[in-house]
Formats: C-alpha cells, sequence, structure tokens
C-alpha cells in the first residue's frame, strides 16, 4: 500500500511511521489526548462540540457527525450501538483502507469518544471483506485496547463507561456500504436496504438506537476535541471545515492520496498526482467515487467541497478522484460504470433492478457501434425513471454519472451511432 | 463441520445481541474447511442457527465472497473497475486467460487456478492490481502477474 505523501492537515501526519499503529507510538503523538477531555465533560457537552466543529460525515452524503449523534434517544434504557462503516466499496474511494492500515488507533479513539457521547455500549467495526490487511490492523489494535483497559469495563477509569468493540467481517456487497443494508448484513441476513423510517437512531442494528459514521469521520474525532473546534474550522471552508484525504487515480503521472483541506482547487489537487500523464489533455474528472456525475476541464478551478461541486451538477461524495485523458472513450466509461451499478443492485426495487439492466445493455450496444437514437432517449428516460423512485440511494448513484456523462459528454454518444463504431481507438481497453 | 470449527463458531454467538449475527464470520469459518459451503453445510448451519436452510443459503448466494461450488486450489481475482482499467486491467486480465489458457469465471483443467474478475478493491491509486488467495498484488503489469501465478503451486 502507498504511503500518503504528507501534504498538509493532521489526519495523515504520522502515517510513514509503522510504530503509529501501536498504542505507546500513538500515544507519544498525542493519542487518547482527545477522549481524555471528552470523558472530564458531560456527554451533551461532547455533542455540542462536535455539532459546531461542523464535521461533515466522509461517507458521502456529508451529514453533520455531531447532529447524527444528537438523534440518539437519551431517555431510553435499551442499550445503544455505534457502527463504523468500513464497507468502502466506492469505486474510486481507497482511503478507508489507508486509515485502517495507518491509523486504526486513530478510529477506536474516535469510536470511544462518540460512545460516550451518545451513550453507546457496543460498537462494531463493519469492514469489506475483501480488506484482510485493514480487518487485521483492526483487531490488532482492538486488542490492544482491552489489555490497555481502553475499553470494556470502566474505560479510563471512568465508572459505568462500558463499550464492547467488535470487529465484523462483511462478505462482498456493495450495497451492505449502504447504512441500512450494511445493518441487515450486520444482523447476518441479506445486505438489502431497509425502508426509511425508522431511522437507525431508533430502528438500527438487532433494532437497538444506532449511529452509523464512516471510518474518516471518526479518525477526525479525536483531534476536534483535543484541539478545539476553532483549530479544526482553520481547515477547510466555512461549510466543510477540516481536511479530507483526497484519492486520486486515473489518467495520472503518480495516483495516491493526498490530504488536503477541504475546497482545495481540483486543479491543485491533480497537480499533487503529477498532472494528467504523459502531458495529455484532460478530458473528464470524476470528483467523488464513481456514483458522482463527471466534471469536464472547464471545472479545473472548482474548489473540491460539497457546496461547490453541487454548483457544477455533482458532488465531493467519497473525494475519489478519478482523471480521464483525452484518449478516453466516454462511452466505454458510461459501459464500465453501468456494468458496476448492474452487478450491484441488491434487486428488490424494480426501477433498479430493471433499470441498472437496461442502461448497461444500451451503453454495451451503443460501444459495439450497434446504437440508434431510440437508445439515446432511453438513456435520457430511464436514468430519469431511476431517480428518488427507491428505498436506498443506490439508484440515484446508479443514474446519476449516466446523466453526467449524458450531459457532457453527449458527442461521444454521438459519434459511436453516426459512425457505427467506437471512434476512440487509443482509448483505455474494455 | 469440524468439531473445531464448531467451537469456534459457538464461541462467536457471544459477540453479537442476536446470535444470527454470527453467521457471516460462521460461513466464513465453514468455508475455510472446504473452499465452498455446499448445501449439507448449509443446512448444519441452519440447524445451529435455528433458521431455515433456505434462510442461509439465500446469504451464502448474495455475497461474492462465498462459495457454493468447488472452488480452484488459487483464487486470482482481477480488478476492472474504472480506475484499474484506466490503467489497463482489461488488457492485463486477457493476457491473464491467455496464459492460462481460460476465460475469466474459469477454473484451469487441472483445478489449480480459478480466474475471475472484480469490482473496485480499494486499490486504485496502486492499480492495476489482482487478488490472489485474499491477499492484495498491486502496481501489477503482465509479467509481474504471469511470475506471481507461475509461482502458485
Ligand atoms: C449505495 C451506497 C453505498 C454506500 N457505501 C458506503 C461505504 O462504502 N462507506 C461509507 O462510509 N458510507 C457508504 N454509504 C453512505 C452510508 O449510507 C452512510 O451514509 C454513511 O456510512 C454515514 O457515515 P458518515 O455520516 O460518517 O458519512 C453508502 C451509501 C449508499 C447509498
Ligand atoms: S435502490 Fe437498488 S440497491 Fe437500493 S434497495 Fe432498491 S434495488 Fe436495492
Ligand atoms: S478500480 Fe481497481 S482497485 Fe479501485
Amino acid at each position: 500500500m502507498i504511503i500518503v505523501p504528507y501534504v498538509t492537515g493532521y489526519l495523515s501526519e504520522h502515517y510513514a511511521d509503522d510504530d503509529f499503529r501501536t498504542l505507546s507510538a500513538y500515544k507519544a503523538k498525542g493519542g487518547f489526548e482527545g477522549l481524555k477531555k471528552a470523558l472530564a465533560m458531560e456527554p451533551e457537552e461532547v455533542v455540542e462540540i462536535m455539532k459546531s466543529a461542523g464535521l461533515r460525515g466522509r461517507g458521502g452524503a456529508g451529514f453533520n457527525a455531531g447532529m447524527k449523534w444528537s438523534f440518539m434517544p437519551k431517555d431510553t434504557d435499551r442499550p445503544k450501538v455505534l457502527v463504523c462503516n468500513g464497507d468502502e466499496s466506492e469505486p474510486g474511494s481507497f482511503k478507508d483502507r489507508l486509515i485502517m492500515e495507518r491509523g486504526p488507533l486513530q478510529i477506536l479513539e474516535g469510536i470511544l469518544i462518540a460512545a460516550w457521547a451518545v451513550g453507546a455500549s457496543k460498537a462494531f467495526i463493519y469492514i469489506r471483506g475483501e480488506y484482510k490487511e485493514p480487518i487485521r490492523c483492526l483487531e490488532a489494535a482492538v486488542k490492544e485496547l482491552y489489555g490497555a483497559r481502553l475499553c470494556g469495563e470502566n474505560v479510563m477509569g471512568k465508572k459505568g463507561f462500558n463499550i464492547d468493540i467488535v470487529v465484523h467481517s462483511g462478505a462482498g456487497a456493495y450495497i451492505c456500504g449502504e447504512e441500512t443494508g450494511l445493518l441487515e448484513s450486520l444482523e447476518g441476513k441479506k445486505g438489502q436496504p431497509r425502508k426509511k423510517p425508522p431511522f437507525p437512531a431508533q430502528f438500527g442494528a438487532f433494532g437497538l438506537p444506532t449511529t452509523v459514521n464512516n471510518i474518516e469521520t471518526f479518525a477526525h474525532a479525536p483531534y476536534i476535541l483535543d484541539r478545539g473546534v476553532d483549530w479544526f474550522r482553520g481547515f477547510g471552508t466555512e461549510k466543510s471545515p477540516g481536511t479530507t484525504l483526497y484519492g486520486v487515480s486515473g489518467h495520472v503521472e503518480r495516483p495516491g492520496l493526498f490530504e488536503l483541506p477541504l475546497g482545495t482547487p481540483l486543479r491543485e489537487v491533480i497537480g499533487h498526482a503529477g498532472g494528467v500523464r504523459g502531458g495529455r489533455r484532460l478530458k473528464g474528472v470524476i470528483p467523488g467515487g464513481m456514483s458522482m456525475p463527471i466534471l469536464t476541464p472547464n471545472d479545473i478551478d472548482v474548489p473540491m467541497a460539497d457546496e461547490f461541486l453541487s454548483e457544477r451538477g455533482t458532488h465531493l461524495g467519497t473525494g475519489g478522484v478519478m482523471v480521464m485523458d483525452e484518449t478516453t472513450c466516454m462511452v466505454r466509461v458510461a459501459c464500465v460504470v453501468s456494468y458496476f451499478f448492474r452487478d450491484e443492485s441488491c434487486g428488490q426495487c424494480t426501477q433498479c433492478r430493471e433499470g441498472t439492466g437496461w442502461i448497461n445493455k444500451i451503453c454495451e450496444r451503443i460501444e459495439q457501434g450497434r446504437g440508434t437514437q431510440q437508445d439515446m432517449k432511453l438513456l435520457e428516460d430511464v436514468p430519469a425513471m431511476m431517480e428518488g423512485q427507491t428505498i436506498c440511494a443506490f439508484a440515484d448513484a446508479a443514474a446519476w454519472p449516466i446523466q453526467g456523462l449524458m450531459r457532457h459528454f453527449r458527442d461521444d454518444f454521438e459519434a459511436h451511432i453516426r459512425e457505427h463504431k467506437c471512434p476512440y481507438p487509443e482509448s483505455f481497453e474494455l | 463441520m469440524q468439531a473445531q470449527t464448531l467451537q469456534k463458531i459457538e464461541a462467536l454467538f457471544e459477540k453479537y445481541p442476536q446470535k444470527r449475527g454470527a453467521l457471516l464470520p460462521a460461513i466464513y469459518l465453514v468455508q475455510a474447511e472446504k473452499g465452498h459451503v455446499d448445501s449439507d453445510a448449509a443446512r448444519e448451519l441452519a440447524e445451529l442457527f435455528e433458521l431455515q436452510p433456505v434462510d442461509v443459503w439465500e446469504v451464502l448466494t448474495f455475497y461474492n465472497m462465498f462459495y457454493t461450488a468447488p472452488q480452484g486450489r488459487h483464487h486470482v481475482y482481477v480488478c476492472t473497475n474504472l480506475p484499474c482499467s484506466l490503467r489497463g486491467a482489461r488488457s492485463l486480465l486477457k493476457g491473464i486467460e491467455s496464459h492460462l489458457g481460460v476465460h475469466c469465471g474459469q477454473t484451469t483443467a487441472d483445478g489449480r487456478i480459478t480466474l475471475g474478475h472484480e469490482e473496485c478493491l480499494g486499490s486504485c491509486g496502486t492499480a492495476p492490481m489482482m487478488r490472489v488467495d485474499g491477499e492484495y498484488v498491486e502496481n501489477l503489469d503482465l509479467v509481474e502477474a504471469k511470475r506471481v501465478i507461475d509461482g502458485l503451486d
């Protein structure tokens, strides 16, 4: 795995150091100071601090983490559960893996802080099954915590603060990243998302009140508690404070992860990866994982924070930046994207199950030079039918990238239909 | 099911508020015995978890990492999602197909290798890549891929 070039920030500062994964080295770098400060406060104060820090969830939707914590019921004797979402399966996203492998104790400290804040007594870290090394790293770190009495009963000597942490392996299904699909999977079932309401805070894992946050979201929390809201807000933008790990992949000189403040211009993010490979021209950039609509070279100076990206019809998502140079056939891109969503639909909702199959079939037909104008019409109608009509946001995630490609690269589709073949002989192979 | 597997599964129960939470980890343990979970093993699991066999079967077939049919001695999976494809994953996969003389999704005649493709494995920064018996092999080209594959027994 690549080591992050430390650019600017705090999360990845010590990732080059193997020892950072051990308790003693982590503590020597200031680890568990955040938890110590949290435990000196009332849980409500911790939630308030998190709210005003404005940390936005890093799993894709960008919801204020402190706000989410405040939704947990207070007057209940039902046990409460935290779930840490380490399913990371959004194509183009690889940041959570790095955090798990290089900073597992950051995640665990974040979980302990959240457990104190919401009164949880059980935490599950759900990690996609393919992530063997991250699972090993988290298991080792959890073991160390139990040994040091940093989890289990009366954590840090705080009477009544009891929290069990379980590392749980998924088994290969993208939809288990969706939080209610994840909860079903954790319960030993097919990972089919639930209808909402009820929301997880009322009816979550095993029917218990539950908060689900992303790996990276938890990892930021200790720094906020230790160094304060003002310090945290010194990074990033007013609406999107803090740093994130942008993952840059595709046609760049040096793909990798770069920790930068939210709102860093796209040009600079790509620049850290050495720019477009071989001095070629840029054709398109998917800014936030495969579910997010594509940008064009006109957007190269957009600040990479959700409030700016949404003005351009897309989102920050997971910060997975996929770069495509001028050789790229956008119909091939549509084929790869639509194949993925067809393959991963859980099949519960008709629009999603049928729509993803249709879109893929049409894209492949066009790529093979057998497309018609009627197919173009279908590529507009089918995604529109899927959006906002289903149990979970997967169907939107499947529709958006196709809509983006049709919006910005319609010419590529038209050229295939006109010439009855793919006009990009140099493009990446399908 | 071996006695040792059963013991390990029973030790998992207490980690979850409901026994069924241990089903996925239990399937992994059973699968480790023979490389797949057949209908007899599924029935045993169902009994242990107080479920209908169909409940176990539907879980088994939902997830990519569970196998209900015998597999090759080794698994080689090439990631073909977009970031990997942009960096040549599909040509790599074709090269491996002809090196092994099988198509993606097949097992070599000697039962040595099952070749497959996978969706994004969170390794886009070190693309292209493959997963060999569960471990990641990154920053690949065909020469290196063949070297790794030829080294499998
Ligand atoms: C189809 C789909 C897949 C998702 N996959 C992931 C994932 O792999 N990891 C993740 O953290 N969140 C994923 N999410 C978002 C989760 O549903 C949830 O919003 C998130 O884990 C909450 O954490 P956060 O608020 O800290 O971001 C996915 C959502 C959808 C609709
Ligand atoms: S939208 Fe798709 S993935 Fe989500 S529940 Fe419906 S069928 Fe399943
Ligand atoms: S696309 Fe292959 S690892 Fe992400």
